[in-house]
């Protein structure tokens, strides 16, 4: 965005050099990943696959602490709830997984109302462990809901898996099995909403509202003082993130085609992981869940073997990070030689500057 | 028409009045400076005005509406921008941001349209040159600075300045009393708690005295200087 004056001639200006080459990269990058499926072993899809969630995931978690100052610990609940609608709405209403996906979404948005609702009156650690509280109260009363499984949970009929729409298309296309082409198709799913989450967010954060949110973050009082509506800002946030991770949650349910309350609302899988990748990489920038992704994968992968010792060293990783580069390794790198690949800074430049 | 009317507002925190049965109105267009010493309860007094803090009773109008029961973000809007005496600037935003974000949203406007204007104030504020620099990173002279500019892109029709003068060396006090000037001529009203009487006297039209919450006289700024009460109150000196 650059934009111009004729009298007075200032220019404000919130791309870089760097970041439009890292555009173009990406670009590239993502053409690529497009096209992968046709090339790539079935394994390396579910790996992929497994990473963009998590990013996805990631990217809404540090939307709701690293930009809108708030820290829920309780984001499981929408992977749970956004998961469990669109199982209910397959088992019950015999609905094809992928439009019961978008359900998900809206079954999450419709429980952050009144999460919110409660969670809004608490701040800072209350507000943690309130959405924590919240997320538990939403496990428990869907281990209550016997049609899709209760507490011990349910699979996916066997009918509505194999008539997913589109897989017959890419088993077809691609000449793989149909347990194949389901990955395939979750795996451009996947990416597909790791790129709308990450576009999003930076539209957002480079939007009018962007400017509002950093100023509630930094200082509610005096954001209220200039005509900012924090509780405003706060609750779009929270609406936004909700509706992603639910979608997010569907998503990862319809590939995994098996749910318990258990797994579906687990803390640490969807909540303590998604903060580790948050600031191992960097809290506060977009960059940072990209890399964290990325390094968790890889001890994930590498420690996999090790069982309980591999939570442990994960514990020693992200202590080791806080201690040695608090603001996570994106944020360092990006600290120490100035560079950004989603600049949202406006520049003010020319005029009698 | 007065612009800002207060009558008979009241505030308690527990036993403590810090606003005893205020009441005094300010014409349009007027620069009126408040006095007092500390503790007196000037700062409680704007917080009032803002919708920072609400009144337990008595009634706040601005431009003729009643505005008591109103928050602080309508107040913004509807024309009174305000610095804190304590500066709270947008810390991890730039210098730029902090006035982008209080004008695109105190104005109601787009941030493209704002964006020569909040140039501009930075220019007028001397801030122009550190338009780029994190707002944390400001010294205490530049983050009073920045409060004056952001409260100035808000557009307010009335302004209430806390303490801004304070710490300045002469030449930067007699450039900052020149810029607030600037602001009254061009038509915005101005209430401007200050300590630096002189500054305060080079601009201000009337004096308000502030004592336990009360207020203890308003007037021309010679008149309330010379009187008693202000003198034994105020400056301590027994007459």
């Amino acid at each position: 965005m650059t934009t111009s004056t004729p009298e007075t001639g200032y220019r404000v200006e919130t791309r870089t050099r760097t970041s439009r080459v890292a555009g173009l990269a990406a670009i590239v990058l993502l053409a690529g990943l497009f096209v992968l499926p046709a090339f790539a072993s079935r394994g390396l899809i579910q790996d992929l696959f497994f990473i963009f969630t998590m990013l996805t995931l990631a990217q809404f978690w540090n939307l709701l602490a690293g930009y809108g100052g708030l820290v829920s610990v309780g984001q499981q609940a929408f992977v749970g709830i956004g998961a469990y609608a669109m199982f209910g709405a397959v088992i019950l209403w015999g609905l094809d997984p992928l439009p019961a996906i978008l359900l998900g979404g809206l079954a999450a948005l419709a429980l952050a109302v009144p999460f919110g609702f409660f969670a809004f009156r608490l701040q800072g650690a209350y507000f943690a462990i309130g959405t924590w509280v919240l997320a538990e109260v939403a496990r428990l009363v869907v281990a209550q809901w016997r049609a899709v499984g209760g507490g011990t949970g349910t699979s996916l009929p066997r009918q509505a898996t194999e008539t997913i729409a589109f897989t017959e298309t890419i088993a077809q296309l691609l000449d793989v099995r149909p347990a194949a082409a389901r990955d395939i198709l979750a795996y451009w799913l996947a990416l597909v909403l790791a790129i709308l989450a990450i576009g999003g967010i930076y539209w957002l954060l480079r939007s009018k509202r962007g400017l509002a949110l950093a100023a509630v973050r930094d200082n509610p009082q005096a954001a209220r003082s200039i005509g900012v509506d924090g509780q405003r800002v706060k609750w779009f946030v929270f609406l936004a993130a909700a509706l992603g991770t639910g979608l997010t949650g569907a998503l990862i349910y319809m590939q995994k085609a098996r749910i318990s309350p258990d797994a579906a609302f687990s803390l640490s899988d969807w909540t303590a992981y998604v903060i580790f990748i948050v600031v191992i990489g960097g809290i506060g920038t977009i960059e940072g869940p990209i890399i964290g992704v990325l390094v968790f994968f890889l001890l994930q992968t590498l420690l996999a073997q090790y069982g309980a010792w591999y939570l442990m060293i994960l514990g020693l990783v992200s202590i080791g990070v806080m201690l040695a580069a608090p603001r996570g390794l994106w944020g360092s790198f990006s600290h120490r030689t100035g560079i950004q690949l989603f600049p949202i800074r406006r520049r003010l430049t020319g005029g009698r500057l | 028409m007065a612009i800002i009317a207060l009558d008979n507002v009241c505030k308690s925190f527990g036993a403590l009045k810090v606003a005893d049965g205020i009441s005094f109105a300010v014409p349009e267009g007027e620069a009126l400076g408040i006095i007092g010493p500390n503790g007196a309860g000037k700062s409680t007094l704007f917080n009032l005005i803002t919708g920072n803090i609400a009144a337990d009773s008595g009634t706040v109008h601005f431009m003729g509406k009643d505005v008591t029961r109103t928050s602080a973000m309508q107040r913004c809007l509807s024309g009174i921008g305000r610095s804190f005496q304590i500066p709270q600037p947008f810390g991890k935003m730039t210098v730029f941001e902090n006035l982008l974000v209080a004008a695109a949203f105190g104005q109601g406007r787009s941030e493209r349209s704002v964006e020569t204007a909040c140039a501009e104030i930075l220019d007028r504020t001397g801030l122009l040159v550190r338009a780029n620099a994190s707002a944390e990173s400001l010294s205490l002279l530049e983050r009073k600075r920045l409060e004056l500019a952001r409260a100035l892109a808000t557009d307010p029709k009335l302004l209430l300045l806390d303490e801004i003068a304070g710490g300045l060396t002469e030449g930067e006090c007699r450039q900052l009393v020149g810029t607030i000037r600037d602001i009254h001529a061009s038509g915005t009203t101005i209430i401007w708690i200050e300590h630096v009487l002189h500054a305060l006297n080079a601009v201000v039209e009337r004096l308000l005295v502030l004592d336990f919450g009360r207020v203890v006289g308003i007037g021309e700024p010679a008149a309330i200087m010379a009187s008693r009460e202000v003198r034994e109150i105020y400056l301590g000196i027994e007459v």
